[in-house]
């Protein structure tokens, strides 16, 4: 069955998209804001961060304590989370809760208080924050994982570093707020059980007459060392590699796709038989892709007892580097069944709906439709996957380990 | 939503709850056994089996059971708790037959020898992995210090020690009396049709062994009332754990400990958020109820610099103590309700979520329940029902651990004692 998915551009350039589904009883909201933690300032690392708590701590009319126990009222769950290029704010609730949530978030983007003397709570929370990848070494080799493969300020963490956020004044948050929330750029997307034209008719009540922000330039550094040991007593090995890959709106995109999922994507993909089925090497053995507009990247990740880290990370690679030798057909028939059913099983969610409207949107500047990405999943070959591998091979490793002892790589 | 139930001949029992808008239905085989039915010389073997599960059987091979779960497209995988191991695959309708098929036929594994001794490997690098994360390793230090001697305090996972123990004999014992036909519930909800469901379950389980079913040690506890420091150097932040009882999960009383529990712990807007997290004392304060077979338990965590410990502790207590004595104001009961409502509506709009929900209804209470009922259950939740609960499981009658770089933590007055 179609989506109804509808699309309005506001006049000051802000983008209003929303899926209905009329089956569910609630509704989810996504905006982003073109304000991710790339556009913190070089010498203020952690700038944006901090942003997206200080900015719900009251808006509009409200303190931060009326302002919360608004949302909590009508029963909304958010979320506030900085990415690279986005500040994202999410919320789900009941359907006939979200006009009412609409209203928040209109004060909460355009009329921040910001407060002063919220500050020193907020940068505490930030250092914790930061300190607490400590404890999570997962995190912490993914976080480096990144950080060591974009050129800056691609990979930086949002978290910044305990100077940035020390010396972050009230004054270079709402800088920061200024020069970055304003209207071009942003997305709101909605799912659920929605009605378009009085969601239409508020949007433009709401942020029609909304100005400022400017587009925001990046300018790369040089390209960082691509390897790197992290000593620390841990009982197991972290082991992140990173290669590059194409990005959304390639024409080689789905074949990309295809050859992450030929790798991890199901329990039969390669890493997970090849490291933890076949030689017990790990519990978590996976590998993802991640996109900005103009370059993407497969990340891996594999977490093992310190004696066995070295084999992980030899099994694991000998893995990538092998894959453009061929796929067998039946490989490619388990990849597209996966990404059918999930295809098909995000049409029941709509926090998942939201998500994909404003990142298609984002990427393509446009909505796929079902049957466009279903058609494309049909064309995944093995052929057609191992020419993108031809194209575009696993090489140029970006690794990262965190453990007691460093690996050795076996460079042929 | 229509709902159906059925028992097979040999005991097992099927339920299912059909909704024709659904795109995709969720399937899950709920064995009630966990780490509490176990014996010390096995501990971590219902996990281990759980693993083992995926191994195969005489029709499969491990590789193909994967094989076999991805060319459906299946979201599938299995948890394993103290109470129940539940193997579960999110399918597209037209796939139901062949799921139905991997699932039955896994649950009577092979168990084979090199499979095993393979698989223990795994289960150590779980437990490793694990160890890595300190707020993990408290909170089962924490579920251990207060259940003491109750069953509910061995370990999951077990220790290396133990699995590396364990023989193959004594994990097909334990499959043998544990995962017989009367102690599994087949749960289907999404888009199927019934009678399919019962004839495909009736085909694959039909002759499965039956036996006596049952469960140990089933029996109420208000924790040790203990105080415990393990130290850690390499951790950075001081991670804690404050245990208090509840209600068990077969309560009427379970709705008010929901919302009594989110009114103190909630991640926002709460009494611990706004005591700790928004001034920036603590980088995480929650509370969570756990409900079990027979007992229950409040939880409550906190993550902070290891300085700030012991202040931000004393500023725990006496919220709960605070709570403990004069319960929570009406406009925290609303805001509570409010976002269990919306809680309760979204998490039922996906098959996953609605067969898990009724999965565990039935396993603990013989029931099916509505989202409407469950709504209800909630909305009925009064200052009354609240006070009830405090009165018979006091919410500051705690047990305290704390995990990370400090030698030692000054225990603070009352710990394990209400007043």
């Amino acid at each position: 069955m179609p989506a109804e998915i509808y699309h309005h551009t506001l006049a000051n350039g802000m983008t209003l998209l929303a899926e209905r589904m009329e089956h569910v009883g609630s509704a989810a909201l996504n905006f982003l804001v073109p304000a991710g933690c790339v556009y913190d300032p070089p010498d203020r690392p952690g700038v944006a961060s901090i942003l997206s708590d200080l900015i719900i701590r009251g808006a509009g009319e409200r303190d931060s304590r009326e302002l919360m126990l608004a949302l909590d009222n009508l029963g909304l769950d958010r979320d506030e989370s900085v990415g690279s290029m986005h500040t994202r704010f999410w919320g789900a609730t009941l359907a006939r809760s979200l006009p009412a949530g609409l209203e928040i978030y209109a004060d909460i983007l355009r009329r921040p208080h910001l407060p002063d003397d919220e500050m020193d709570a907020v940068k505490a929370l930030a250092l914790q924050d930061l300190q607490s990848i400590e404890d999570e070494p997962r995190q912490k080799v993914l976080i480096e994982l990144r950080r060591r493969h974009y050129p800056p300020p691609l990979g930086q963490d949002r978290r910044g570093t305990r100077e940035g956020i020390e010396s972050t004044t009230a004054g270079d948050v709402r800088h920061f707020y200024q020069r970055l929330f304003g209207p071009a750029g942003t997305i709101l997307s909605v799912a659920g059980n929605i009605e378009w034209e009085p969601l239409r008719d508020q949007v433009e009540r709401l942020f029609g007459d909304w100005q400022g922000g400017d587009e925001p330039e990046l300018k790369l550094g040089p390209q960082p060392p691509g390897q790197e040991h992290i000593t620390k007593e841990t009982t197991q090995t972290q082991i992140g590699i990173a290669y590059p890959s194409v990005p959304v709106g390639d024409p080689d995109y789905y074949a990309a796709q295809g050859a992450v999922n030929v790798l991890s994507g199901g329990m039969s993909a390669r890493l997970f038989t090849e490291v933890r089925e076949k030689r017990g090497l790990c519990y978590a053995v996976w590998a993802s892709y991640q996109t900005f507009k103009d370059r993407a990247s497969v990340l891996c990740y594999a977490g093992t007892t310190n004696e066995r880290a070295q084999e992980t990370l030899d099994v694991t690679l000998g893995e990538l580097k092998r894959l453009k030798e061929g796929i067998a057909p039946e490989e490619v028939e388990r990849v597209q069944a996966g990404l059918k059913s999930s295809l098909i099983m995000q049409q029941e969610s709509t926090s998942a709906r939201a998500g994909s409207l404003a990142s298609d949107w984002y990427y393509l500047g446009r909505v796929r439709s079902f049957d466009e990405i279903e058609a494309e999943i049909n064309t995944l070959s093995p052929e057609k996957i191992v020419g993108h591998l031809h194209r575009c091979p696993p090489q140029d490793f970006t690794i990262v380990t965190l453990g007691p002892k460093p690996l050795k790589l076996n460079d042929e | 939503m229509p709902f159906h139930s059925h028992v097979l001949a040999n005991g097992l029992q099927i339920i299912g709850e059909t909704s024709p808008s659904a795109r995709s239905v969720a399937l899950g085989f709920f064995v009630r056994t966990g780490a509490r039915d176990e014996t010390p010389e096995v501990s971590g073997v219902t996990h281990f089996l759980e693993h083992m599960v995926f191994k195969g059987t005489p029709r499969r091979t491990a590789l193909d059971v994967n094989r076999d779960f991805d060319r459906i497209g299946a979201h599938y995988n299995a948890f394993t708790s103290e109470e129940n191991t539940v193997f579960y695959a999110a399918i597209l309708p037209e796939y139901l037959p062949q799921a139905v098929d991997i699932l039955a036929d896994i649950l009577r594994p092979s168990l084979r020898d090199d499979d095993f001794e393979m698989e223990k490997n795994v289960i150590i690098e779980e437990i490793g992995m694990y160890e890595d994360q300190p707020m993990w390793s408290a909170y089962d230090q924490a579920k251990r210090a207060y259940f003491a001697d109750h069953p509910l305090a061995n370990s999951i996972l077990g220790t290396v020690e133990s699995i590396r123990g364990l023989r193959r004999e004594q994990m097909h014992e334990y499959f043998s009396r544990r995962y017989v036909a009367p102690n599994i519930t087949v749960v289907a909800a999404g888009h199927f049709d019934w009678n399919d469901l019962v004839k495909l379950v009736d085909e694959r389980c039909g002759r499965w062994n039956t036996g006596p079913i049952g469960r140990f040690g089933i029996r109420e506890t208000h924790g040790s009332g203990t105080f415990k420091v393990i130290t850690k150097d390499k951790v950075t932040q001081e991670h804690v754990f404050i245990v208090s009882p509840g209600p068990p999960a077969d309560s009427p009383l379970r709705y008010a400990a929901d919302t009594l529990a989110l009114a103190v712990g909630d991640d926002s807007g709460s009494r611990l958020y706004w005591a700790l997290v928004d001034p920036g004392l603590a980088d995480s304060a929650d509370c969570s109820f756990h409900d079990y077979e027979g007992t229950g338990s409040f939880y409550v965590s906190m993550s902070c610099e290891p300085a700030r410990t012991e202040q931000n502790l004393q500023t725990v207590l006496g919220v709960l103590r605070d709570v403990q004595q004069k319960g929570i104001t009406e406009e925290e009961l609303q805001q509570a309700k409010s976002k269990i409502g919306s809680r309760v509506v979204r998490g039922s709009e996906r098959p996953m979520g609605r067969m898990q929900a009724i999965g565990m209804a039935w396993t603990y209470l013989h029931q099916y329940r509505t989202v409407e009922d469950e709504l209800k259950a909630f909305d009925a939740v009064t200052l009354d029902s609240i006070r009830e609960v405090r009165q018979r499981y006091p919410i500051d009658h705690v047990t305290t651990l704390a995990l990370g770089p400090l030698p030692k933590l000054h225990t603070p007055a009352g710990n394990g004692r209400s007043k």
